[in-house]
């Protein structure tokens, strides 16, 4: 037995080490790196309360994204490479719910309910889809989400929308890449409850509707179809042989995921203030996969922890790094800094992806 | 041949165990030059792992190396990876083809130890731009191939060669080697037809006569007695036989091979049950044909009575294991399956299951267990997914979630009643021994509550132990719950020691349904009645 800690003689190194094997060595040492960007923050000019809000504000955009990555995980779909598809559900739930005139924060729950009939078609067609290939459907799920957004390129051009507030104003016809929610469900949620203090600001309400989601994600897991679920993913072959009909309940992993990564993006817009249209979807999947992977999930297994911590650090060493590096550089390098710190953690994060022991 | 006191080769006291696992022990033999030496056992008698020793594979040291001491022309081997092993002049033909399927045979046969010559480039940029001499390498080809004492065409390129031709170019390889003084063939007859397979029986003596001493393992008895000088009988690890192929015969080898001397006689338990009367007939199988592969069923007629443990024997890749895997519904099927007067759905795993069915698989790691998940999951997941059993209602009823308690509690039950050893019921099942694990397939089984139960190779890769535990536990199942169960096994004094009636299987059909209590040579000549 590899796995097995050895010891060293030494009974308080042997419980860092048995502590660091649970927690996961890596793991610790991100919390440790985004600790240092927290303590060092007030010393380059940074507020400490505006940074730890800017971070929990990111964490409450995100975490449904994130936790959208579960259902097809424990299914043993692998991650879901696919979000750019459920994403485009909740990008017709929005900009459908505009065009029928909803307004204010109810404009959110009239977004979430246009956008689960597609979640839900597009998530049959996508699990029917990954049931024909098993055993590769990281790399197909990444093409479908290319494929699907490459088409919706095409379709906010020729969809009927006829808002004023969506169409490019010289041709009346045809989305604008960016759609303002102002007036619509502009922190629909995130201002229910809302904390402000000083430069410390927290949108309870955004991080209520994820703890809602995450407990029915969790209390879903502990029902005898969501116990299925994780079996199919653990071994499919003992699943079928405890008469499990597979297809069935990754199919149903799939329209989960699918709908969760459609009001994912719903509180993502009404969080960060701004419908985005067209490539935009395309760089949602790879963030949303890496997180859950930096929060210790493997390929076939994920909790609600893994969400909550992924996310937290995720998000936490995006916002940290640019401004404490920008700070102490003084130079406006934020934007370049981002796009290394965060496509510094995907990669990080897929060489951490782990099978689970045949 | 002049007789030399030093044996070619001598195997002194080998042992081998794997993880605490006996599997071969106290293995004495001499191989002088010129002799051709037959391997027989069972499956699992530990031939295989008695070859993979000699020609240091690294599987072996892997897993901690071997007991005793190998020795070659009288001096000590160890050999380290299979490049020592060939070195020494011992060459292997394995069961699986390692040829390359688009270059010729005469390519394969002389792969990276091809005669080269020298050009200008190499001159200037080193050996590794030599040509090669094709003359020279077709004069080797032809060599080897005559020293085989067969024709094949050293042109044909090997995926368009018949199976057997494929065959003799793995031999020719090996007999292109100069120094190959020791040459093991594992089964090289199973892929063969019978005329192929009298060519290579005709080459086999050729090379003794050169002097070449082979090691022959195979399931053909007939094949070992025409050509070998010595039999080797394996069993359990060891070897229960070494004698000169002239002064046997097939029935004695069949009788070495299964009968077991010390435990020749069934329990008296199955010799009470099969003088009672039989119960009404449970499950009757007609014309049975399953699709699963290495394990194809062609035609098999079954019936199973009430209450009776039926043990399915027969030799490897002769269809026992698909029976339960295809009536089960885990491999395709075809044919008629009756259940207490009702007929099962094949291919449907879950119709069986709720006709109150139970498959225990030989496939541990791959069906019968989440080795990533606890042994509470495992135990309870297919009756909680069958019988809703382990689910309890909150919200008045609204949702229903894993009772956490009584998972726990029936989990524990089974740990205690079969003795599994495990830190607690939360463990992975990972982590369990293989003896452990399988009890576990079994706990999972028990707490379905089945009126049937197929368990198929309860004792495959498990200690003495844990064996007779595994084999209790399912005894007391059939006797205190009235359970019928079928067992398969491939060691026939398992089923003999435990079953009521034995089919036995062989060539896809069941070649005869004995008495436990028959004799053990019986049995063996079923088993090889008509092997394909």
């Amino acid at each position: 037995m590899s796995e097995l800690v050895r010891s060293s003689g030494n009974p308080l190194m042997d419980k860092i080490r048995v502590f660091a094997k649970s927690f996961g060595l890596p793991r610790l040492i991100i919390a440790g790196f985004l600790l240092l960007l927290f303590i060092m923050a007030p010393f380059v000019g940074a507020n400490f309360f505006t940074q730890l809000s800017n971070t929990i504000n990111r964490f409450s955009w995100n975490a449904v994204l994130v936790l959208s990555m579960v259902p097809m995980i424990h299914s043993g779909c692998g991650l879901n490479f696919g979000l750019p598809l459920g994403i485009i559900a909740g990008l017709l739930g929005g900009t459908i719910a505009i065009e029928l005139g909803a307004v204010g924060a109810g404009s959110f729950w009239v977004a979430v309910l246009l956008a689960t009939p597609f979640a839900v078609v597009f998530g049959m067609v996508y699990g029917f889809l990954l049931n024909k290939i098993k055993g590769g459907e990281m790399m197909i799920a990444t093409y479908v989400g290319f494929s699907a957004v490459s088409l919706m390129c095409i379709m906010w051009l020729l969809l009927p929308y006829h808002s004023p507030n969506m169409v490019w104003g010289y041709a009346g016809t045809g989305l604008r890449t960016t759609i303002s929610l102002e007036g619509y469900y502009l922190k629909a949620l995130a201002g229910f409850l809302a904390i402000n203090i000083g430069h410390l600001s927290i949108p309870v309400g955004s991080l209520l509707f994820f703890a809602l989601l995450a407990f029915a994600m969790w209390a879903f897991l502990h029902t005898k179809t969501g116990t299925a679920m994780t079996a199919v993913g653990s071994n499919p072959e003992f699943a079928k042989a405890a008469g499990i009909n597979i297809d069935k309940v990754r199919l149903l992993s799939v329209i989960m995921s699918t709908w969760l990564g459609a009001v994912g993006i719903l509180v993502y817009e009404q969080g960060f203030g701004f419908i985005q249209l067209y490539m935009a979807p395309f760089n949602m999947a790879l963030p949303a996969v890496s997180a859950i992977l930096i929060g210790g999930a493997s390929v076939n297994k994920a909790s609600i922890m893994n969400v909550i911590i992924g996310t937290f650090l995720f998000q936490g060493i995006v916002t940290m790094t640019p401004t404490v590096m920008n700070s102490m550089i003084h130079m406006d390098m934020s934007e370049v800094i981002r796009v290394i710190a965060s496509n510094g953690m995907i990669i990080y994060a897929l060489t951490r992806k782990s099978e689970v022991s045949r | 041949m002049e007789k030399t006191n030093v044996p070619l080769l001598e195997m002194k006291n080998v042992s081998k165990s794997f993880f605490g696992n006996q599997v071969l022990q106290d293995i004495n033999f001499k191989l002088e030059a010129g002799q051709v030496l037959g391997l027989v056992g069972e499956n699992g008698a530990g031939k295989s792992t008695l070859m993979k020793i000699l020609f240091g594979m690294n599987v072996i040291k892997e897993t901690g190396g071997y007991g005793g001491d190998i020795l070659i022309n009288g001096k000590k081997v160890v050999f380290e990876t299979p490049f020592d092993a060939l070195e020494a002049g011992i060459g292997m033909v394995h069961q699986e083809f390692s040829l390359i399927p688009g270059f010729t045979a005469t390519e394969n046969i002389l792969l990276n130890r091809e005669p080269q010559k020298k050009s200008v480039l190499s001159e200037v940029f080193g050996e590794r731009l030599n040509t090669l001499d094709r003359k020279d390498m077709d004069e080797r080809a032809d060599g080897s191939i005559d020293k085989l004492g067969v024709h094949i065409d050293k042109e044909l390129v090997v995926n368009h060669m018949p199976v057997g031709h494929k065959q003799f170019t793995e031999i020719a390889r090996e007999l292109s080697k100069d120094n190959m003084n020791i040459l093991i063939l594992d089964e090289p007859t199973a892929v063969l037809t019978e005329k192929e397979a009298d060519a290579l029986l005709e080459s086999i003596r050729g090379m003794a006569k050169r002097g070449i001493a082979v090691i022959f393992i195979t399931h053909r008895l007939q094949e070992i007695l025409s050509v070998c000088d010595k039999v080797l009988v394996m069993r359990d690890g060891v070897i229960v036989k070494d004698t000169p192929a002239a002064d046997t015969n097939v029935q004695e080898i069949t009788r070495w091979m299964v009968g077991r001397s010390i435990s020749g006689n069934p329990s008296k338990a199955a010799v009470a049950t099969a003088e009672k009367e039989r119960g009404k007939v449970i499950m009757s199988i007609s014309r049975l044909w399953v699709d699963m592969p290495g394990e194809t069923v062609r035609d098999v007629s079954l019936e199973v009575y009430e209450g009776e443990i039926l043990g399915i024997g027969g030799l490897a890749g002769q269809g026992k294991l698909g029976i339960p895997n295809g009536i089960m519904g885990l491999y395709e099927a075809g044919g008629k399956v009756v259940f207490d007067g009702r007929e099962i759905a094949l291919n449907n795993p879950r119709k069986c299951l709720d006709s109150q069915l139970a498959f225990v698989s030989e496939d541990r790691r791959g069906v019968g267990l989440l080795l990533d998940e606890s042994l509470e999951w495992n135990v309870s997941f297919p009756a909680m997914q069958i019988q809703n059993k382990f689910l309890k209602p909150y919200l008045g009823g609204l949702v229903k979630w894993r009772d956490e308690k009584a998972i726990e509690e029936v989990t524990n039950k089974y740990i205690k009643a079969l003795q599994i050893k495990c830190t607690s019921s939360k463990q992975p099942a990972k982590e369990l021994s293989g003896g452990n694990q399988q009890k576990i397939c079994l706990a999972k089984a028990f707490a379905l509550e089945p009126r049937f139960l197929f368990v198929s190779e309860p004792t495959r890769g498990i200690d003495v132990g844990a064996k007779s535990l595994v084999l209790d536990a399912l005894k007391q199942f059939n006797r205190e719950s009235g359970v019928t169960v079928v067992m398969i096994s491939s060691e026939l004094e398992e089923l003999r020691s435990t079953c009521d009636r034995i089919a036995i299987v062989s060539g896809g059909k069941i070649s005869g349904i004995l008495p436990a209590v028959s004799a053990s040579e019986d049995f063996g000549n079923l088993m090889v009645s008509n092997v394909r």
